[in-house]
C-alpha cells in the first residue's frame, strides 16, 4: 500500500453546513460547518441530544437529506473522491457498494410487504451482480454471520414475524451485504431492549473486527459510545463541541456540555437514597433562538457574557491526543 | 402502524356469516354466467318470431322476448360482458390511478400540485358528462363507455395512493432503500406501489359494482352494448316497452345486476365487521 493511500482517511467532512428551505441559498442552518475524520477500521462515535445534527451529518455522507434539505457548503471526501460531485449514477452505486447504513427503528426499516428473503436477494443482486441463486447462498450466510438461527427459514418469513432484535440483525446482514467499508448506524440500538442492545453492539464490534469495516455509530447515549468507540464527537446545536479519543473525552471531557452528558449516564453505584443524577439544566435545543456565539451558553453553568460571541472552532487541547474542543474558556474554569 | 406490525399473529376468523353469504351470492352468479350459456341449448342472439314473447316454461326457463330469444341465455352472456366490463375498466383505474398517484407523492413539488388539482377536476366534473362525451367521440359501445369511465375513474384512486405515499414515504425502509442505492423506479414500483395498492383494492371490490351499473346504465341508454350483443343494461331497456305483459324480459337481468351488488356489498360489510371485532 502506498503512502498517500495510508495517508488519506477513509471519511472526511470539512466545515459541512446543512440547512432546510426552499433553496439552498435560503435555507436556515441547522448544521452549523461540522468537521469529521474517519480512519479505516475505526470506530467513531457521534454523540449529542436530538436535533443536535448528528442524523443529518451522517445522512449527508449518502447524500440522503429529507424533504427542502440541503447541503449549503462544506465538503464530503470518502477515500479521497468528493462524494458531493458524484453523478447521480455514481452516487446510486456508491450507496449501494462503498456504506451500507442501518436505522434506529428495526420495526419499521424493512418492507412489510416483502419477505425477508426476497428484500436482501434484491439488495444482493444489485450490489454484487450475482444470480438470483447466489444472492440466495449469499443471503443465508449473511444471516448466520448475524447469528440468526435458521437462516434458510427466515428468508421465507416477513418482517412482522420477526422480533426487533431479529429485524435489526436482518438490516445488519442487508447492509454489510455488499461488504461496504463504511457502516452507518444512525441509533441502532435506541428502539431495542437493553439485553438485545449489548447483542447488537457486540455485533458490530465483531464486524469491525472480522471485515476491518470502519463504524460511524450516531447515539445519544455516551455509556455506548464509551464502550464500542475509537474515536468521539459531541455535537450540540448543529455544531461540533469537543472531538478526541474516546477515553480522552470520556476521563477528561473539555467543553461543559460533554461534561454534564458523561455525569448524567446513570451507573449502578448510587451515593445515597437523596441522590439525584444530574440534568442538564435551562431549555432544550430548540426552544430559543439561536443568536450566534456558542449554542450551549443558554444552559452551561459556566455561561459568561463573551460566550454570546466566541468562534466555534475546535482547538486542539494537547498535541499528543487529537483532542480538542470549541470552548474557549475550558482549563480556566474549574474541572 | 407499529402496534399493527408487531402484534403477534392471532387466529381470527376469516369470514364471517356477512361475507360467506355475499361471496356465495356473487359465486352462483359468476358460475351461472360462466357456465350457463354452455349448457343453453338455445343460442343467445338467434330470434325465433313465432316463438316470441312466450312466458317462462320448461322450454325457456325465463320465457322469450319480443323476437323469440331466450332470456335466460342472453341474461347470463349479457351478465358475462357486464362482469368483465366492469372488472376491467375498475382494474385500469385503479392500475392507473395507483400509479400516477404514487409517482406524484414521491416525486412531490409541482408535479404533485399539478396532478393533485388535475385530480380535483377529473373529481368535481360529473361522471356521465365525460363519459357521454367520449362515446361522442370514440362512438357507442362497450368499450368506448368503459375509456370514458377509465378517464375519470382513476382520480380516486390516484387521490387514495397519493395519501398512502406521503405517510409512507418518510418511512424508515423507504430511507433503507435509498441508501442502497435502489432508483426511484425501483423504489416507486418494487417498495411504494405494494404498500399503497390495498386501499385502493379495497374501494375497488364496492367499485365493481358501481362500475357495472354505469354500464348497464349507459346501455339502458342506448350507448353502450349494440345489438345484436346485449349487456344487462339493454336487456332491461329492450323488455321496458313489454313490462306490464311479458314483465319476465326485464326482470331477470335486473335481479341478477341486483344480486351482483348485495352480495358485493354483503362480502364488503362482513370484512370491515372482522376489522372492527379484531
Amino acid at each position: 500500500m502506498s503512502d498517500v493511500r495510508a495517508n488519506t482517511p477513509l471519511l472526511e467532512i470539512d466545515d459541512l453546513r446543512v440547512g432546510f428551505g426552499a433553496n439552498p441559498a435560503s435555507a436556515s442552518l441547522t448544521v452549523h460547518g461540522v468537521s469529521l475524520r474517519m480512519d479505516e477500521g475505526r470506530i467513531v462515535g457521534l454523540v449529542g441530544e436530538s436535533g443536535s445534527g448528528k442524523s443529518l451529518t451522517c445522512r449527508s455522507i449518502l447524500r440522503l437529506l429529507p424533504d427542502r434539505g440541503h447541503i449549503v457548503s462544506g465538503s464530503v471526501r470518502f477515500d479521497g473522491r468528493d462524494v458531493l460531485g458524484l453523478s447521480r449514477a455514481e452516487l446510486l452505486a456508491f450507496r449501494s457498494k462503498q456504506v451500507g447504513m442501518i436505522f434506529q427503528d428495526p420495526f419499521s426499516s424493512l418492507n412489510p410487504t416483502r419477505r425477508i428473503g426476497s428484500q436482501m436477494v434484491e439488495a444482493l443482486r444489485l450490489a454484487l451482480g450475482v444470480s438470483e441463486e447466489t444472492a440466495r447462498g449469499r443471503a443465508v450466510s449473511l444471516l448466520d454471520e448475524v447469528d440468526i438461527p435458521d437462516p434458510a427459514g427466515k428468508l421465507r418469513m416477513y418482517p412482522h414475524e420477526l422480533s426487533g432484535g431479529m429485524r435489526q440483525r436482518v438490516m445488519l446482514a442487508i447492509a454489510m451485504g455488499a461488504q461496504p467499508r463504511l457502516l452507518i448506524a444512525d441509533e441502532p440500538t435506541t428502539a431495542l431492549d437493553t439485553t438485545t442492545q449489548a447483542q447488537i453492539l457486540r455485533l458490530l464490534r465483531r464486524v469491525r473486527d472480522e471485515n476491518a469495516t470502519s463504524i460511524l455509530l450516531v447515539s445519544h447515549d455516551f455509556g455506548v459510545i464509551a464502550e464500542m468507540c475509537d474515536e468521539v464527537v459531541v455535537m450540540y446545536g448543529g455544531y461540533v463541541v469537543e472531538s478526541g479519543p474516546v477515553e480522552e473525552v470520556y476521563l477528561r471531557p473539555r467543553h461543559p456540555y460533554t461534561r454534564a452528558l458523561i455525569a448524567a449516564v446513570p451507573t449502578l453505584e448510587v451515593p445515597d437514597r437523596d441522590y439525584r443524577r444530574p440534568t442538564i439544566p435551562g431549555p432544550p435545543l430548540g426552544t430559543t433562538r439561536y443568536e450566534g456565539g456558542c449554542p450551549f451558553a443558554p444552559r452551561c453553568v459556566n455561561a459568561r457574557p463573551e460566550c454570546r460571541d466566541v468562534p466555534m472552532t475546535l482547538v486542539p487541547i494537547d498535541d499528543v491526543h487529537a483532542h480538542a474542543t470549541a470552548c474557549p474558556f475550558e482549563g480556566r474554569v474549574s474541572a | 402502524m407499529v402496534d399493527l406490525i408487531s402484534r403477534p399473529r392471532a387466529r381470527t376468523r376469516r369470514w364471517t356469516v356477512q361475507s360467506a353469504v355475499g361471496g356465495t351470492i356473487v359465486a352462483v352468479v359468476i358460475l351461472a354466467a360462466v357456465v350457463g350459456p354452455l349448457l343453453s341449448p338455445w343460442p343467445p342472439n338467434a330470434t325465433d318470431v313465432l316463438a316470441s314473447l312466450e312466458p317462462p316454461s320448461l322450454r325457456h326457463w325465463m320465457g322469450t322476448d319480443s323476437v323469440g330469444r331466450d332470456v335466460l341465455t342472453r341474461s347470463l352472456v349479457g351478465a358475462q360482458i357486464s362482469l368483465v366490463a366492469g372488472v376491467a375498466v375498475t382494474a385500469a383505474a385503479l392500475a392507473i390511478g395507483t400509479v400516477i398517484g404514487s409517482i406524484v407523492a414521491y416525486a412531490g413539488g409541482w408535479l404533485d400540485a399539478a396532478v393533485s388539482r388535475v385530480v380535483d377536476t377529473a373529481i368535481a366534473i360529473p361522471f356521465l358528462v365525460v363519459v357521454l362525451a367520449t362515446v361522442a367521440i370514440l362512438g357507442p359501445g362497450t368499450v368506448s363507455v368503459g375509456v370514458g369511465m377509465v378517464v375519470v375513474g382513476w382520480a380516486v384512486y390516484a387521490r387514495i395512493a397519493r395519501a398512502e405515499v406521503l405517510a409512507l414515504r418518510e418511512h424508515e425502509f423507504i430511507m433503507a432503500t435509498r441508501s442502497l442505492g435502489y432508483t426511484s423506479a425501483r423504489i416507486l414500483l418494487r417498495h411504494v406501489v405494494p404498500n399503497v395498492v390495498r386501499p385502493g383494492l379495497t374501494f375497488a371490490t364496492m367499485d365493481v359494482v358501481a362500475a357495472m351499473v354505469v354500464l348497464a346504465a349507459m346501455s339502458y341508454l342506448g350507448f353502450g352494448a349494440q345489438p345484436p350483443v346485449a349487456d344487462l343494461g339493454s336487456i332491461i331497456a329492450a323488455g321496458q316497452p313489454f313490462l306490464l305483459s311479458a314483465w319476465w324480459i326485464s326482470t331477470l337481468p335486473a335481479v341478477i345486476l341486483i344480486a351482483l351488488g348485495v352480495g358485493v356489498g354483503l362480502i364488503d360489510d362482513g370484512f370491515s365487521l372482522r376489522r372492527k371485532v379484531s
